[in-house]
C-alpha cells in the first residue's frame, strides 16, 4: 500500500509515539507572530526555560497590529522584539520589512517540500501549498515548539479533493476554496489533510495553491497540501539554486513527497469547476457560499482587498484589472493592504498602487488589520464588508459588522458599484 | 501551561454548533498578554439567543455543555484560557474543532466528547433547574443532576490526551520527555 505525502512526512519525522495514535513529530519551522506568541514567551521566562530549541528554525514578524496602535500592541510587540533579539533570532522581521506572516515566510524561500511547520495562528496551513506538513496550533503547542522542536499530532488521515476540468474565465482560486468549503462545511474536515489535486491545482501559481490552502481550515482541516512540482521549484529557485545544482535534481528530490499513486485516502472527492461561477458567503459561517449572482445587488460599506488569502501580488493585479479606469462609488470605502513589502513594492513598479489610488481607494502598509477587526479597517456596528480575507464569522471585523467572502476580482467589482457585483458583468 | 485542574461541578448550556473562538473571546482582546485580563470578556460575541454573557449562570459555571464542532475558527489558545481564568475547566460537546480541542488538553482540561443523544439528554436537564455534572476522569464517566434526575454517561479520552491532564499540560509532559 503506497503512502500519502502526509504519512510521508509524518515517517520522516517521527520522534516518539508516547501513545499508539499519538505521533509526536520533529519541527523544521517554528514560526511565530506578535499576537500569539508573547503569552508562551512569559511562560518560558517564569518557568526559567527561556530557551529555543533552534535558532535558524524559528522565524518570526510583527504582523497582526502593525505599526502598534496603542500601548498594549506595542507591549505585544516589544515582547517578540526583545525576545528575538535576546536569543539573536536571524529571522526576525518588524517595521518596515514585516508582513503578513503566510505571505512573508513563504516569499522568504523559507517553507520546502517535507517541511513540518507549526505557528500559533490556523491559517498555518497555507504552507502546505509548498508539499508541506503545516498546522496551526495554540500557544502551548508553540511554547513547546520554541522549547523542544516538537509537536504532537493524531495519525494523519488525508481527503483527497481532485479539481477536474478548467477555470473558466473570470473565476479563481478563491472561487474554488469557497465553492469546496460549501459541499464539505465548517467541520467536513476535522482532523483530516486536505490534499488538492488534479488538472486545474497543477495549473495553478503557488500563489493560487496557497489561496487554495489557506482556507483548508474554514472545513476544519489540519492542513491543505499540494503536490510539490516545477512550479514549487521555479517559485523556490532563487533560495534552492546552491542546494541543487539544476531544477531537474530539485525537482527529482521533491518527488520523495508525492503521494503515491496507492495511497489510500480517508475520502475522495471530485469537483469539476469548468461551470463554477465567482463565489461569495453570506451569512456568518465560511460554509454559507453562493454563486455572486444570487447576492448581486447586496449593498456594502466598505471593500478589503489583502490579507494572507488575497493579499498577494497575483491577487491585487487581478483587482486592479477591474478597477483599472473606473472610481470607488460613493459611499464606499476601499482598503488594500498588500500582504508584504515586497509584493507592495512590486505592485508599485507595476502601476498598480496607482490604479487603486487612482479609483479612491486606501493604500495601508502591509499588515493583518481590518482581517480581525484589529485596526486598519474595523466596520461599525451593521456595516457590511467585501472582502478577500478568510473568516466571515460574526464580529470578525468590528462588532456587529457583516463580512462576505469573495475573489479580489469580485471585492473590486462590488467597490465600483457599492452592492456585490459579479466582476464579469462590468 | 498550567497546573493540574479540578473538572465538574455546575454547567451552562450553549445550545449550537459551530460556535467559534472569536465568539469565545474576541480578537480585540489579544492584545492582552496576561490570562487573567482575559476573564471579563468570556463568550462576549455569542450569538445565542436568550445567552447573557454577564449573566449569573455564566459567572456560576465550572462546566460549559454545547454542541458540534466547538471552539471552530482561529487557533488561540486566548478560548480555553478565558474558560480557564473563570473557573471553566470541562467542556462536553458532540465534536470539536481540533486546534480547540488539543489547546484545552495542553492547558490540562477536558475537552469531552459524548453522542448527540447524550447531549441531548443533558440539554434536556436544563429546564429542570440548576445542573451539576461530576466528572471521573479516570473511569471516564459523567455524572449530569438536575432537581433529583440523574443521568450516568460513559466517555473516552484517549491515553495521550489523559496523561497531558495527568501531568497538568503538554508542558510538564514534554519538559520531562524530551
Ligand atoms: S491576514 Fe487575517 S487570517 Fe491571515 S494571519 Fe492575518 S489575521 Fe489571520
Amino acid at each position: 500500500m503506497g503512502k500519502t505525502i502526509a504519512e510521508k512526512i509524518f515517517a520522516a519525522h517521527l520522534r516518539d509515539e508516547p501513545f499508539a495514535g499519538t505521533r509526536v513529530l520533529s519541527l523544521d519551522r517554528v514560526l511565530c507572530h506578535e499576537i500569539t506568541t508573547p503569552v508562551a514567551i512569559a511562560d518560558l521566562v517564569w518557568r526559567g526555560k527561556d530557551r529555543v530549541f533552534d535558532r535558524d528554525k524559528i522565524k518570526a514578524v510583527i504582523d497582526h497590529v502593525t505599526p502598534s496602535k496603542d500601548s498594549k500592541t506595542a507591549t505585544q510587540a516589544k515582547i517578540l522584539r526583545d525576545w528575538a533579539r535576546r536569543h539573536e533570532l536571524p529571522d526576525f522581521f518588524d517595521v518596515g520589512h514585516n508582513g503578513v506572516c503566510h505571505a512573508l515566510f513563504p516569499e522568504k524561500g523559507y517553507i520546502r517540500p517535507g517541511f513540518t511547520v507549526i505557528m500559533g495562528d490556523s491559517h498555518t496551513c497555507t504552507h502546505g501549498a509548498f508539499g508541506a506538513f503545516a498546522a496551526g496550533v495554540g500557544t502551548t503547542d508553540l511554547e513547546v515548539g520554541i522549547l523542544k522542536g516538537v509537536c504532537a499530532f493524531r495519525e494523519p488521515a488525508t481527503i483527497r479533493i481532485n479539481i477536474n476540468g478548467s477555470l473558466p474565465q473570470g473565476v479563481v482560486a478563491k472561487d474554488v476554496i469557497l465553492h469546496v468549503i460549501g459541499h464539505l462545511g465548517v467541520n467536513g474536515a476535522t482532523d483530516r489533510i486536505l490534499e488538492f489535486r488534479g488538472p486545474v491545482v497543477d495549473a495553478m501559481s503557488m500563489e493560487a495553491r496557497m489561496t487554495l490552502c489557506n482556507m483548508a481550515i474554514e472545513a476544519g482541516g489540519t492542513c491543505g497540501v499540494c503536490m510539490p512540482d516545477m512550479t514549487t521549484v521555479d517559485y523556490l529557485w532563487p533560495f534552492i539554486e546552491a542546494e541543487f545544482g539544476s531544477k531537474e535534481a530539485a525537482l527529482a528530490d521533491y518527488g520523495k513527497w508525492v503521494s503515491d499513486a496507492d495511497a489510500s485516502y480517508d475520502k475522495v472527492l471530485d469537483f469539476d469547476v469548468s461551470n463554477l461561477a465567482p463565489q461569495v458567503t453570506f451569512d456568518f459561517k465560511p460554509d454559507c457560499v453562493k454563486p455572486v449572482a444570487e447576492l448581486v445587488g447586496t449593498r456594502i460599506d466598505q471593500v478589503y482587498i489583502g490579507t494572507c488569502t488575497n493579499g498577494r501580488i497575483e491577487d491585487l493585479r487581478e483587482a486592479a484589472a477591474v478597477l483599472k479606469g473606473k472610481k470607488v462609488a460613493d459611499r464606499v470605502r476601499g482598503i488594500v493592504s498588500p500582504a508584504t513589502p515586497k509584493i507592495f513594492s512590486d505592485a508599485m513598479a507595476e502601476g498598480i498602487i496607482q490604479i487603486f489610488m487612482d479609483a479612491g481607494f486606501c493604500v495601508t502598509n502591509p499588515t493583518c488589520g481590518a482581517c480581525l477587526g484589529m485596526s486598519s479597517g474595523v466596520l461599525a456596528e451593521g456595516e457590511v464588508c467585501a472582502s478577500t480575507s478568510n473568516r466571515n464569522f460574526n464580529g470578525r471585523m468590528g462588532k456587529g459588522g457583516m463580512v462576505h467572502l469573495m475573489s479580489p476580482a469580485t471585492a473590486a467589482a462590488c467597490a465600483i458599484t457599492g452592492v456585490i457585483t459579479d466582476a464579469r458583468t462590468l | 501551561m498550567s497546573s493540574k485542574k479540578s473538572f465538574g461541578g455546575s454547567a451552562i448550556v450553549l445550545d449550537r454548533a459551530d460556535i467559534n473562538t472569536d465568539e469565545i473571546i474576541p480578537a480585540k482582546y489579544l492584545t492582552e498578554v496576561t490570562k487573567e485580563a482575559l476573564t471579563p470578556y468570556i463568550l462576549e460575541d455569542l450569538k445565542l439567543d436568550g445567552f447573557d454573557p454577564r449573566g449569573d449562570k455564566l459567572k456560576n459555571a465550572s462546566v460549559v455543555v454545547t454542541r458540534a464542532n466547538f471552539g471552530c475558527g482561529s487557533s488561540r489558545e486566548h478560548a480555553p484560557w478565558v474558560f480557564e481564568v473563570n473557573g471553566v475547566h470541562t467542556v462536553i460537546a458532540e465534536s470539536y474543532a481540533r486546534i480547540f480541542r488539543q489547546n484545552m488538553f495542553n492547558c490540562g482540561m477536558l475537552a469531552i466528547e459524548l453522542p448527540k443523544d447524550d447531549i441531548d439528554q443533558i440539554i434536556a436537564l436544563d429546564g429542570e433547574g440548576v445542573i451539576n455534572i461530576a466528572v471521573d476522569v479516570e473511569a471516564q464517566k459523567i455524572t449530569a443532576t438536575a432537581n433529583g434526575k440523574t443521568l450516568d454517561f460513559d466517555f473516552e479520552v484517549s491515553p495521550f490526551d489523559k496523561a497531558l491532564v495527568a501531568a497538568g499540560g503538554w508542558v510538564e509532559f514534554a519538559d520531562a520527555r524530551y
